[in-house]
Formats: structure tokens, C-alpha cells, sequence
């Protein structure tokens, strides 16, 4: 296999296990019982997804300039996210008054929770 | 980069899109509008790699660009929902009052 | 086109158009809101498809940033945050068919229209290309926008001052309380705040020659301001400052037009040798007068007249 053929290779297999993670970000938002262990899942999605998608960009991009702007972005991404989840769960702990309330409940089917609550 | 990067590059966004779709349900579903919040940021997220891959697929740099710009902005809703808002314990469709005794930003 | 490009928008299309419905049928108003929010990151990714990079960076900065962040602030203010709206329409009532037939019949003719476009129309690229070179900038966008329909600009300028304007005449109700301060979100202001402003710097300077430009530029430093006020409160009231703030980018535009009516040239028609000039000039001025325009549409209305 030529240099070209190689690197393109790991590329495939970085963007590959990337949206492997978005996968199991996405089902882990959808199947998780909370609101807690859902961030949890949506950050996994946001940092190892998108990083290794990133990663397996910057294998093909023409300059250092580009490989700097795909890591500008994921980190942004990285940051931005999870300051926000940060925030989703300390507001969501104070709405339900303790951790464990807040981690449990009715909405541990991951359905709409028909009575109420 | 390989003659058959392109296509996979195509497959992988349509992948990402699709599996971001799912979020969708969460968006539907809630039941907090704390989950609802939280899959629109990982719709975000899942944009910005779209946007990378086409943008190597298509070889359009200004992509980069938006991909930036998204990830800029990209806690600017969230922010404003968990300061504004905040999340409050599922409110049912079957009571149909108004939520005023939430949790509210404090 | 290839399969898998046709893929990538089959998925694209079914989204959007699932996401327009549910938005406009959610009972509750704030998971209509998000699918809104989401509606216009996804509309961003269907404009990079059509290619237009400069619009996908309007949509993303305005549709996915500031109109999200407008109207979840709305919904707060309101009180109406999660809770099921019993007004919100989810029956078919006769007028209401009426109106979804006409709409189909409008969004057909589109489509017609658009499929029977013969094959080989290039409409106005041909010329717009050609007067590149005496437009000042190498972006057809921006040479469209600012310099062969500059026109159109200026007005859509001045509907953003009228927006601020017709804010600032209504008597709106006091601010919300401000929350505690959070530490985690003034470390995101730290870093966040001067990427906005170096960036949408870049923007502005890189409009003329890639996609880019004021109008995103400005959608991103208002984003930042958002962020600021809400970390920290801010207050836009109707001051002298703040006016000239706001009124600079259309007087600028203006002025310039005005200025080569007098030298001869007509209204808004440059010289190719000042072109590049004078529409940074003008960008630059929208740019900081679009953003006090946006951020003060956030921020709210006439608090504090001269001291409160």
C-alpha cells in the first residue's frame, strides 16, 4: 500500500470508530432512564466522536493551517458542550432538590412519564 | 487523498446525520424540557462533524468556517435555556396549567 | 450525482421536513422551540448542500445562535416554559384545510417552476462574474450584496434599525432577575468572548474574498453579548451612545451612497479603485451596528431612561 492508500486507510478507521461513538451517544440519549446518565452519553458523542472524526480529517488535510482549524473546532465543541451540560445537570439537581430523586423516578423507562411527575 | 475517500466521507456524514436524527426522539419524548435541551446540543454536534467530512468531500474550506461558527455558538442555547429556564421535573399534558410554580433561573 | 451524495440529502430532506411539522404542531412551545432550533441547524447544512457557504453561515450564527436564544428567552419571559399551550392548533378545521390546500398548490408551482428551468440557464452569473474584477472584492457574494444590489442592503440595514426601534417605542416590562454568577460559565465568557470577536474580525476581513461578511460577523458578536448578559447583565437602554451605536451602519451606507451621487458617479455606484475600500468601510460600520441591533433586541427594551 502506497503512503497515500495508508493514510487513507487510518483515516477510515478514525472516522469510522467516530461515528461509532455518535452511535452510541445517540442511543445512549435515547435509552438511558435520566436526564443525568443522558448527558453522561451526550458527552461521550461530543468528545470521542467528534475527535475522531476530527483526527481522521487532519490525516487528509492539505496544510498545518487546516489540521489547527479542526482542532480549533473540536476543542470549542469539547468546551462549549460540556460547560452547558455542566450547567443542565447543576439545574436539573436543583430542580429535583437531591442527587438521588433527581437519578431516579418514573422516568426510568426513558418513556414519557404518564403519571405526572 | 484516495479515489475512493469521497464516497466514504459521503457515507460517513449521512451516517452521522442519521444517527443524530435519533436525538429527535429524545426532543419528542422529553420528558424534562432538560432532555430536550440536551439532544438539541448533540444535534449541534453532530452538524459540526457533517460539516467537517463535507467539507474535506466537497473541498470547500469555507466549511471550516461554518463548522467554527457553529461550534462558537454552539452552548449559546443551552445557556440561555439553563439561566432563563432551568429545568424543571416533567410537567404532564394532563394537568394543562401554566408552569408557574417551576423551578424558574435561581 | 452519486449515491451516496443523494444519500446525504434524502436523510437531510425527510429531517427538515419532519422537523417543520413537528415545530409548528408541538403542543408544548418550548419542544417546538428546540425543534425550531434544530430546524435551523439543519436548514444551515441544507444551504452548504445548495451551495451557498455564505447563507449556511447566516443560518448557523442566526437561526441555530441568536433567533434560539431570542425565543427561549421569550418563553421565559412568558412563563410559558414547559408547559402544554391548550391554544396550540391540532385540529383541522375547514379554513384551515383551505389554507393547507393553497400552500400545497403554491409549493407545487415552485417546484414546477424550478424543474422546468431549462438546463443550461446561468441566469445572471455569466455578467456578475464579468464585473468582478471592477467590483473591489473577488466573493460574488459579497460584490452582489454590497456593490450591484448594495441597495437592497441598505434597506435591510435600516428594517434592523426600524426592528430596534419599534423595541425601544414599546413600553416593555422590567428585566428578569438575574441568576446567581457561576464560575463555570465565566471561565466559557473568558475563553469564548475574545475567539467571537477575533473571529468575527476574520469574517468581516475574509467576506471579500471567501464566504463570509458582516451581517455573520455581527451575528456573532451579539451571540457573545447574549452570553455576557447572561453571566452578567447588561443594559442597552436608549442613551446617546447607544443610538450612535445603532444608527452607524445605516448612516455609513448613506452617506457613502450619498456621498458618490455627489461626485458624480450616482447613488451606491463605486469607483473600481475605491470599491474594495469603501465596502470595507461600510461593512465594518454594519458590522458594529448590526450586533448593538441584535444584542439590544435581546437585551430588551427602554430600561432605565437617563438614569433609571
Amino acid at each position: 500500500m502506497s503512503g497515500d492508500e495508508l493514510r487513507g486507510a487510518l483515516s477510515l478507521v478514525f472516522i469510522g470508530a467516530g461515528m461509532l461513538f455518535f452511535l452510541a451517544g445517540s442511543v445512549g440519549v435515547l435509552r438511558l432512564p435520566d436526564l443525568l446518565s443522558r448527558l453522561h452519553a451526550l458527552t461521550k458523542a461530543d468528545n470521542l466522536g467528534l475527535g475522531l472524526v476530527v483526527l481522521g480529517l487532519a490525516l487528509q488535510a492539505d496544510d498545518t493551517f487546516e489540521v489547527l482549524r479542526l482542532l480549533l473546532v473540536w476543542l470549542l465543541v469539547l468546551f462549549a458542550s460540556s460547560v452547558a451540560c455542566y450547567l443542565v445537570a447543576q439545574s436539573a439537581l436543583r430542580a429535583h432538590g437531591d442527587p438521588a430523586a433527581a437519578t431516579a423516578g418514573p422516568e426510568g423507562s426513558g418513556e414519557d412519564a404518564r403519571d405526572g411527575r | 487523498m484516495p479515489e475512493w475517500m469521497s464516497p466514504v466521507l459521503w457515507i460517513a456524514a449521512a451516517g452521522v446525520l442519521a444517527t443524530i436524527a435519533l436525538g429527535l426522539v429524545r426532543v419528542e419524548r422529553g420528558p424534562s424540557n432538560g432532555d430536550r435541551m440536551l439532544a438539541a446540543q448533540l444535534l449541534g454536534s453532530g452538524a459540526v462533524a457533517v460539516l467537517l467530512l463535507l467539507a474535506r468531500a466537497t473541498d470547500v474550506p469555507a466549511l471550516l468556517d461554518v463548522a467554527l461558527v457553529l461550534a462558537l455558538l454552539a452552548g449559546v442555547a443551552g445557556v440561555v435555556f439553563v439561566r432563563r429556564i432551568g429545568v424543571q421535573p416533567p410537567e404532564r399534558d394532563a394537568g394543562r396549567n401554566a408552569s408557574a410554580a417551576g423551578d424558574g433561573p435561581s | 450525482m452519486a449515491a451516496e451524495v443523494h444519500a446525504l440529502d434524502l436523510v437531510l430532506v425527510v429531517l427538515l421536513v419532519w422537523l417543520g411539522w413537528r415545530a409548528l404542531a408541538s403542543a408544548d412551545l418550548f419542544k417546538a422551540v428546540v425543534q425550531f432550533i434544530v430546524f435551523g441547524l439543519l436548514l444551515s447544512l441544507a444551504w452548504v448542500r445548495l451551495g451557498a457557504p455564505d447563507v449556511a453561515l447566516a443560518e448557523a450564527a442566526i437561526g441555530a445562535g441568536l433567533a434560539g436564544a431570542l425565543l427561549l428567552d421569550t418563553l421565559a419571559r412568558l412563563g410559558r416554559d414547559g408547559a402544554a399551550d391548550e391554544t396550540r392548533p391540532l385540529g383541522l378545521t375547514p379554513a384551515r384545510a383551505g389554507i393547507a390546500l393553497a400552500c400545497l398548490g403554491l409549493a407545487g408551482l415552485l417546484v414546477a417552476s424550478v424543474l422546468l428551468l431549462p438546463e443550461s440557464w446561468r441566469g445572471l452569473t455569466g455578467p456578475a462574474l464579468q464585473q468582478l474584477g471592477n467590483s473591489g472584492v473577488s466573493n460574488p457574494v459579497t460584490a452582489t450584496l454590497l456593490n450591484y444590489r448594495g441597495w437592497d442592503t441598505l434597506l435591510e440595514v435600516g428594517v434592523l434599525l426600524l426592528a430596534v426601534l419599534g423595541l425601544w417605542i414599546l413600553d416593555v416590562e422590567p428585566p428578569l432577575p438575574p441568576p446567581a454568577p457561576d464560575p463555570m460559565l465565566g471561565l466559557l465568557l473568558r475563553i469564548l468572548l475574545p475567539l467571537a470577536v477575533v473571529v468575527a474580525g476574520y469574517l468581516l476581513w475574509v467576506g471579500a474574498h471567501a464566504p463570509g461578511g458582516a451581517f455573520q460577523g455581527a451575528a456573532l458578536l451579539a451571540a457573545g453579548g447574549v452570553l455576557w448578559h447572561l453571566a452578567r447583565p447588561l443594559s442597552l437602554p436608549a442613551t446617546a451612545p447607544v443610538r450612535a451605536a445603532v444608527v452607524l451602519g445605516f448612516a455609513v451606507f448613506l452617506g457613502v451612497g450619498v456621498a458618490m451621487a455627489a461626485f458624480g458617479g450616482g447613488f451606491l455606484s463605486f469607483p473600481p479603485a475605491w470599491a474594495g475600500a469603501l465596502i470595507l468601510l461600510i461593512e465594518t460600520a454594519a458590522m458594529l451596528s448590526i450586533a448593538v441591533i441584535m444584542l439590544g433586541l435581546f437585551v430588551g427594551g427602554r430600561t432605565g431612561k437617563a438614569g433609571e
